[in-house]
């Protein structure tokens, strides 16, 4: 991947050419300052106060202003530190008010009154609510804004003429909600029908409850009172009340029905379309012919618990994007250098022979080329490697990288379309489609249910028709038909696996849907990748030689504070402990080396060992992982080392893990950590290092030719492909809601140490599941039995029904949480 | 026992009133959200007196 590394090998000290502009000169106060009163991290300095509150940053304090300026200070009593760390850039979207970009982006317009929703990940809590829907506090073009807060997202309503979508996106960014602008949002989704499915259940309980009405003489043996007069009233109104249901209400299940049946495939959707049919046929026979009043009663309570079951399941979903391709990690637009002019230009426009302005944490877009600047391009996301690539003019950059520190400035070689990141996506895994569900724990029970009750109502039919009774024949061919409509069998499965969903989101863990839960059950084989699931990068900063004394860490963090260097930020993270910034003096940063200041009048020099001998310093240690040495005054005082660490659970969960399932590790990164690893692991084989995305895809489809069942957990698009083509995608992430690949299951970083009680919960459910069967089996053994001697009587159908699916829907509840709660799933997370 | 027939009109045309209602609400939109309003009305006093949209009144 990194044909053009400009030699910066992970032992040595480098900095960005970029230096960050001096902070303020520290107050004389050198008091450790408290938390962020807005976003809750730790002050570093007590330079930006308001009285009595401090903030971590000058962007916090100007939020904090802002808000309480405009009376919307109530914002901080709705939750303690609602906020997020705001980096205010103010034309960074100016890109939006582009002609090109702009309609693409908004729902609607008018010329005037513009409404767009912008995606937030940022959105979490109540504060967060409360604050984005008075936006129009803070500005008089802001009209209605609505959260959507299981979305993420905003829709706010503004005055063309008095605010741009430019400066909306960026009065959100300034106050710490900045809308996550991708390719893939511009691409409409179609709108799930929710609206659709809201209706369908209404119909079919309001006339479930109309025809129980009528059917209520019926089921007290009242009928000769009513007389045949009214009864026939009754059976024509329940009739015409049924027929919406039929039509409307059940339309998915005979759309579904007829799809796998063109498919020649066996799904519960037919058996319960044939009852559907022959308790339709049946009760307009009874009411046309005046033998009664049907089993309408039935067939439409019947249909509202099933769609009661569907909407149960989806309403755990959280609305989560499972399906992401490289579009939801591109941005919208670049800055293309032409002539003297920098103007934004949307994605899709970008040509090869381009020059773009690339600037601090913003995207390659496209394989180019580096003209001028120093890129420090993080590929983490790409290819798993922790640290940035130093890279020198003329370098190729890869598509995907993110550039850390001052802008640079590149040249497209190819198109967006044929870059790396985007290739990545080309390949074979990503056009398999499996969800299609024929597979699943219901349907495979239902293909041999379907046969034994076609066998048994033709059985029937055909010996009382042999013995001379065709109107009984017929009746009960019709009766083993509706008694044997598997409703309780079609509600185990969304009950027992919905409430599984239920416990695991409340535990920060999203599946996709209920056919992953089965696929997890049967799961023999587990391949992490090791960045970001296993090991925390930040875990393991550690001081090596002769303790520093708090005032010298003081020296050291004032001069690493100065660079832009990934290895100078750790080293600033685990000193900044409270402590107040110094001026530094006769600062000098050597870009790839290290830097040298002089604090509080002591020489302090921070970097590389060839940069410390360069300045004169000997006895410099040699070490093998990524370091920075550290010299005061020219004599060598020690060396912070960066070692990856295991993240907190990890160790006692691989061992879990090794008992049952087949445990294997694949990274991009360097094999620095496999020696914390290997004693976790029982084979060495299952240690693989510096694996390319093409690698990771073939171990996963080894593997699943061995036999087994694949799950995946990973974090980065170079792991795309290997959680597409495993049987069980796991996609960790910092935070729900941010970006992750296209996955089956989304995992909150500090969750990742459940993953073994997910699995146990994952085989008991499908286990319920299961017994659920046979529960449902026996009711219809009964009602079979009662139905082919022939003298099913509406009321039997009438009470057998709903207390097979209310034991059902019991059992299924019961028993999935009762295993929740063996799993551990009750208990909540430490706090991070 | 005509009466029935006239009870039994007037508690379909209630009930088919009150499904005109849920229509009527599903189609306003009034379900497209079911877990926000939860949350927005743990904050909908306000004690910091600051204006809010009932008593600033804006139109666009």
């Amino acid at each position: 991947m990194d044909q053009n590394d400009a030699g910066s090998a992970p032992g040595e000290f480098a900095a960005g050419s970029a230096v960050v502009p001096l902070p303020p000169p520290a107050l004389a106060s050198a008091e450790a300052a408290a938390n962020c009163f807005h976003c809750g991290e730790p002050c570093v300095s007590v330079e930006h106060s308001d009285g009595e509150k401090s903030f971590c940053c000058r962007g916090c304090l100007t939020v904090y202003e802002l808000l309480s300026e405009n009376g919307l200070g109530r914002f901080y009593d709705l939750n303690r530190t609602p906020g997020t760390r705001a980096e205010p850039q103010p034309d960074r979207f100016a890109y939006l008010d582009d002609p090109v970009i702009q309609p693409k982006v908004l729902d609607f317009t008018d010329g005037k009154t513009c409404r767009v929703t912008f995606h937030i990940p940022a959105i979490h809590c109540v504060a967060c609510v409360w604050l984005l829907e008075r936006l129009f506090q803070l500005h008089a073009g802001i009209g209605l804004s609505r959260v959507h807060l299981a979305r993420r997202e905003l829709a706010v309503t503004f005055a063309a003429d008095k605010i741009t979508l430019g400066e909306l996106a960026g009065l959100l960014a300034s106050i710490g909600y900045e809308p996550s602008l991708t390719l893939a949002g511009l691409e409409k989704r179609p709108r799930q029908p929710t609206a659709r499915r809201w209706l369908q259940v209404g119909v079919a309980g309001f006339a479930f409850g109309n025809i129980m009405l009528f059917s209520v003489p019926r089921y007290f043996g009242l009928s000769n009172a009513t007389g045949p007069g009214l009864q026939a009233v009754f059976g024509y109104l329940s009739l015409a009340l049924a027929l919406p249901v039929l039509v409307f209400s059940a339309s998915d299940f005979w759309k579904t029905a007829w799809l796998a049946a063109r498919r020649r495939a066996v799904t519960l959707d037919i058996p319960i379309a044939i009852g559907l049919a022959a308790l339709y046929a049946q009760s307009a026979f009874d009411i046309f012919t005046g033998r009664g009043e049907g089993y309408l009663d039935s067939m439409t309570g019947l249909i509202f618990f099933l769609l009661c079951g569907r909407a149960f399941q989806q309403l755990v979903h959280e609305r989560l994007a499972f399906d992401r391709d490289y579009k939801s990690f591109f941005p919208l637009a670049a800055v293309r250098i032409s002539g003297t002019r920098e103007e934004p230009v949307a994605i899709s426009e970008l040509k090869v022979g381009d020059r773009l302005l690339i600037r601090n944490n913003e995207l390659i877009p496209a394989d180019s080329v580096l003209i001028d600047g120093m890129a420090w391009v993080d590929y983490s996301f790409v290819t798993g490697e922790s640290e940035p690539k130093l890279k020198q003019a003329g370098a190729y950059l890869y598509a995907g990288g993110r550039q850390k520190g001052a802008a640079i400035d590149v040249r497209i070689l190819k198109p967006v379309s044929q870059s790396y990141l985007t290739a990545l996506w080309s390949q074979q895994a990503f056009g398999k489609t499996t969800e299609d569900g024929f597979d699943s724990l219901t349907n495979r029970y239902s293909r041999r249910f379907t046969r034994a009750v076609l066998a048994i109502s033709l059985a029937a039919g055909l010996f009382w028709v042999l013995t001379g009774d065709t109107v009984r024949g017929l009746k009960a061919f019709t009766s083993v038909l509706i008694v044997a409509c598997p409703c309780a069998l079609a509600l185990a499965a969304p009950f027992a696996l919905g409430t599984a969903q239920r416990w695991l989101a409340r535990r920060n863990v999203f599946l996709k849907n209920a056919l992953v839960i089965e696929r997890l059950a049967v799961a023999d084989a587990i391949v992490f990748d090791k960045t970001g699931t296993l090991t925390s990068p930040r875990a393991g900063v550690r001081f090596e030689g002769f303790p520093l004394t708090p005032v010298e860490q003081g020296w050291v963090f004032s001069l690493a504070r100065q660079s832009t260097h990934p290895l100078a930020v750790q080293v600033v993270e685990c000193l900044q402990n409270g402590r107040v910034h110094q001026a530094v003096g006769s600062f000098v940063e050597q870009p790839g080396f290290g830097v040298e200041g002089i604090v509080a009048g002591q020489q302090v020099l921070l970097g590389s060992r060839k940069w410390l001998q360069a300045k004169g310093v000997s006895q410099c240690s040699e070490v093998e992982s990524s370091a920075v040495h550290v010299a005061f005054d020219g004599k060598f005082r020690g060396t912070f080392l960066f070692e990856t660490a295991l993240l907190e659970d990890v160790g006692p969960m691989l061992k879990q893990l090794g008992n049952r399932y087949d445990v294997a590790l694949l990274s991009g990164d360097n094999p620095r950590a496999r020696r914390i690893l290997l004693s976790f692991f029982n084979d060495e084989t299952r240690l693989n290092f510096n694996q390319t995305p093409q690698d990771k895809l073939d171990f996963v489809r080894r593997l699943q030719a061995s036999g087994k069942g694949v799950v995946m957990v990973g974090d980065g698009l170079n792991d795309a492909g290997a959680l597409k083509q495993s049987d069980v995608g796991v996609a960790v992430v910092e935070k729900i809601g941010g970006f992750s690949p296209a996955s089956d299951v989304v995992i909150e970083s500090r969750s990742v140490g459940r993953l073994p009680a997910i699995l146990q919960l994952a085989r008991q459910s499908t286990r319920i599941v299961r017994l659920s069967f046979g529960i449902s089996a026996a009711y219809n053994l009964v009602g079979v039995c009662i139905a082919a001697a022939g003298v099913l009587s509406p009321v039997i159908c009438a009470v057998l029904m709903p207390v097979s699916s209310v034991s059902v829907v019991l059992f299924a509840c019961g028993a999935t949480t009762f295993a929740a709660r063996r799993a551990g799933l009750f208990q909540p997370e430490v706090a991070p | 026992m005509s009466v029935i027939l006239i009870l039994v009109a007037a508690s379909l045309a209630m009930a088919t009133a009150f499904l005109g209602g849920f229509i009527w609400a599903v189609r306003r939109g009034q379900y497209e959200d079911v877990g926000t309003p939860s949350v927005r009305m743990l904050a909908d006093e306000d004690f910091s007196g600051g204006k809010t949209l009932s008593t600033e009144k804006r139109k666009l």
